[in-house]
């Protein structure tokens, strides 16, 4: 069928398009690969919620209660690598999909076919990611970093997480590319750059840091796979090598992904505080600007999440000192979010309440960081609780609570309905009451020197494991809700007005809802 | 409405990623039972290169159709001129986290275990002095000298970089004959260097000892080496497909990216390979 092509897109002929399934494996549209992406991150995010919650049900009582511990090192690893490369990047690569080409005034993607591909390279990454849990000697279980030596004495799991990994990788680069190229060479006449929603500001700049790191961890994994089976030494010493090294080359990868994995977050949580504060965002070139100091300055900090491996003192200087100055592009952005809503007329509906409730909680995940930075601080506290406490706080009340207000802030466009306000609420306000019941008390645990990745604890950490078990639960639970409301949400009820939200400003709110499958086949004109 | 020239170009549903997918899948799926000792695991993994194989020549033959048949306008011409230079930039990012792991072993790891420490305490005896292999390593090896085979393969991928420029100033001028042949000598170019780089691993296992086992020398070597030769070969199978299009017809001197992107790649594997000789052959 691709050697015929006896009609293009766009004439309003679609009766030849597969139906059923070979719809979702063929399609070049937009919305539909953003679809793909999101219900693809979802079922991710419930297989990696379960395996945290399998965790908490261990770490409910001191003692080895339900898993053996090499089987609780495989659920933290695969907890980690699931969620951070199936659930959270590619949920935000599913908003780039459905929303660039509609905030920028573009007809599709710039190459719609490779997108497609982009897709489906992940489901079969995620079979080798579950698969692994069936073969000898189970998932890897040298954590999502896969540190060197750990990761180059595993079994078979191991070689099958790393071709999931290059798999991955090959994913976002191609998907990163497009992103770049869509915002670079299809914008509408008039949209000049400055005039680019942030949202689509902060995928240009994320997709530059994919790019560039990808690569690097494609390399790093490569060393990883040619140490376990062809003889090489890279991270063997007897062989000249060194397993700091694969720290350095993992971690040149692993702080640039981490604001891979914010970055957009902050793009969607810019859409929607102006919108709900009935305001233009305040200093939006400021916004750009930190963005893209962000973006620079995560390339020189690594070495912060090695301070315990043993590096000169100027070294660690030179680390702690670019970390902190981190907190001056992120301190630009959270003021500029609070100056927004600063005597505007705000109103609290679900996509808000995730926007504050994000601006709240991030922040106290940055700030723990800003403890972090501080070299003999985390000489202390490198491998406790602190740190699963502080990335969760960035990533789960970061860039979850930003997917979730996302997704309530542009489903009415998406379905054509509104969604369930009171259940939307409902999931808002048990997400962030369980968040912290699940998350908060791990500070302490930490701080009194819980060590993360252990099955087993010393008794006095017993109450507090004991209330974040019981918060996970209550915070996985809450998730059926967002479920629920999404389903409903696409079966029917209210019908969503064009302009869905009254103070919400953007290409996309100038179309139909929902959104018509071909949209600005012929650019709009921006003033 | 716009006419379709002027619209961008957005394909029709395609089959041929899916079928990326499978092969990709029934590759790593072989090679890591191959690799832990399921010999059927190899078989799988052929299966997936053909699959692999069979989506591409789909792919392309699809493209060059498109392409040929004018859908491509000046706006998709130009995505595609971003899309090569972010994809060669990555590419640039791979290398360099082997140039890193290098500079690493040759800066850091393996002075620190030649220093007084590592001396005194674990591996006495050990002399940091690169080349090197590793204090645990005690079989010996030559390195591999700069002047001779690798000076020349130096001067034929500089030749096939002129060559191919050459070609392409007969593509502007619409002069086919000198496209066709300055295509020609480059692959031609190509091809004697993979010979020479062949030639030259044997030699290396053979006389001078040096394997891939032969620790940081023999591991950064093989891997830097190995990767740059892959992607020769990678390029001169472009550079062959784009030899066939010139033959068949297709290109013309104000639409030609698909002949511009593969010289593109080919001129970034030889600025590898300027820095390979630098840094892994000579000093």
């Amino acid at each position: 069928m691709d050697a015929a092509h006896a009609h293009g897109y766009g004439h309003g002929d679609h009766a030849h398009h597969p139906s059923g399934i070979l719809r979702w494996i063929q399609t070049t549209n937009h919305k539909d690969i953003g679809t793909l992406y999101l219900w693809f991150s979802f079922s991710m995010f419930l297989v990696g919620g379960v395996l945290a919650l399998m965790l908490r049900v261990e770490l409910f009582q001191p003692g080895l209660q339900v898993w053996r511990p090499e089987f609780f090192n495989q659920l933290t690893t695969m907890h980690g690598l699931i969620m951070v490369f199936g659930a959270i990047m590619p949920a935000f690569v599913g908003f780039a999909n459905w929303q660039i080409p509609m905030m920028i005034g573009a007809p599709d993607m710039a190459f719609a076919r490779m997108n497609n591909w982009s897709f489906w390279l992940l489901p079969p990454a995620a079979i080798l990611l579950v698969v692994s849990f069936f073969v000898p000697g189970g998932a890897t279980a040298a954590g999502w970093t896969v540190y060197a030596p750990l990761s180059t004495q595993m079994g078979p799991g191991m070689d099958l997480a790393i071709f999931a990994l290059h798999i991955m990788g090959a994913s976002s680069i191609m998907g990163s590319i497009n992103i770049i190229t869509t915002i670079l060479n299809m914008r509408a006449p008039g949209m000049t750059l400055m005039k680019m929603p942030l949202f689509v500001w902060t995928w240009l700049i994320t997709a530059y840091l994919l790019i560039a790191v990808m690569p690097v961890l494609a390399g790093a994994i490569t060393m990883i796979l040619t140490d376990r089976h062809f003889g090489t030494n890279f991270f063997n010493a007897a062989g000249g090598g060194d397993p700091v090294m694969f720290q350095h080359i993992f971690w040149f990868f692993g702080h640039p992904e981490v604001y891979i994995m914010i970055l957009p977050a902050f793009g969607i949580v810019s859409q929607i505080v102006p919108t709900f504060a009935r305001k233009p965002l305040f200093g939006y070139s400021s916004m750009v600007y930190a963005t893209s100091s962000i973006a620079i300055l995560s390339f020189i900090v690594w070495a912060h999440h090695m301070f315990t491996v043993g590096m000169p003192a100027t070294a660690q200087l030179f680390f702690m000192y670019a970390t902190m100055l981190i907190a001056v592009p992120t301190g630009v952005k959270v003021f500029n979010w609070i100056a927004t809503m600063w005597k505007g007329s705000m109103t609290f509906e679900t996509p808000m309440l995730f926007a504050c409730g994000f601006i709240f909680v991030f922040s106290m995940g940055g700030f723990t960081g800003l403890v972090l930075a501080i070299t003999p601080v985390d000489i202390q506290l490198q491998d406790t609780y602190y740190v699963v406490a502080h990335f969760h706080y960035v990533l789960v009340a970061g860039s979850l609570f930003a997917i979730f207000g996302g997704v309530y802030y542009w489903i009415p466009k998406w379905t054509g309905y509104m969604y369930d306000e009171t259940l939307g609420k409902w999931h808002f306000w048990l997400s962030m009451i369980f968040f912290n019941i699940t998350f908060f008390p791990m500070h302490f645990s930490g701080l009194a020197g819980m060590p993360r990745r252990i099955p087993d604890y010393a008794l006095q950490f017993a109450d507090f494991n004991m209330i974040s078990t019981v918060g996970a639960f209550g915070f996985g639970l809450s998730q059926l809700i967002f479920l629920w409301v999404v389903i409903k949400c696409i079966r029917g009820g209210q019908k969503a007005a064009d302009q869905t939200w009254e103070g919400a400003e953007g290409l996309e709110w100038t179309l139909p809802s929902p959104a018509p499958y071909h949209t600005f086949e012929t650019p709009p004109v921006v003033k | 409405m716009l006419s379709q020239s002027a619209r961008y170009f957005i394909p029709e549903p395609s089959r041929w990623p899916i079928f990326g997918s499978v092969a990709l899948l029934s590759m790593a799926l072989g090679a890591a039972s191959w690799f832990n000792g399921a010999s059927w695991g190899k078989f799988l993994l052929i299966a997936g290169v053909l699959i692999l194989f069979y989506m591409l020549a789909g792919w392309f033959t699809t493209v060059a159709h498109e392409s040929e048949g004018g859908k491509y306008n000046k706006q998709v011409d130009i995505s595609f001129r971003w899309s090569m230079s972010w994809f060669i930039f990555s590419e640039v990012m791979f290398f360099a986290a082997f140039f890193g792991a290098l500079f690493y072993m040759r800066v850091i790891s393996v002075p620190d275990l030649g220093g007084l420490e590592s001396q005194q305490l674990i591996w006495p005896g050990f002399k940091a002095e690169w080349p090197a292999s590793g204090p645990g390593i005690k079989e010996h090896f030559s390195p591999m000298g700069a002047w001779g085979i690798p000076a020349l393969n130096t001067l034929l991928l500089l030749s096939s970089g002129v060559t191919v420029t050459w070609a392409h100033w007969g593509l502007l001028k619409n002069n086919r004959m000198q496209l066709i042949w300055g295509l020609v000598m480059t692959i031609a170019l190509g091809m004697t260097f993979l010979g020479f780089q062949i030639y030259e691993y044997a030699h290396a296992v053979s006389e001078l000892n040096l394997k891939i086992s032969m620790g940081a020398y023999g591991a950064t070597f093989f891997m830097l080496t190995g990767f740059h030769g892959f992607h020769v070969t990678i390029g001169t199978i472009m550079l062959i497909v784009i030899l066939f299009r010139c033959v068949a017809g297709h290109f013309r001197p104000e639409h030609h990216f698909g002949f511009e992107g593969v010289a593109w790649y080919w001129h970034f594997v030889d600025v590898v390979w300027l820095l390979l000789f630098i840094f892994v052959y000579w000093l």
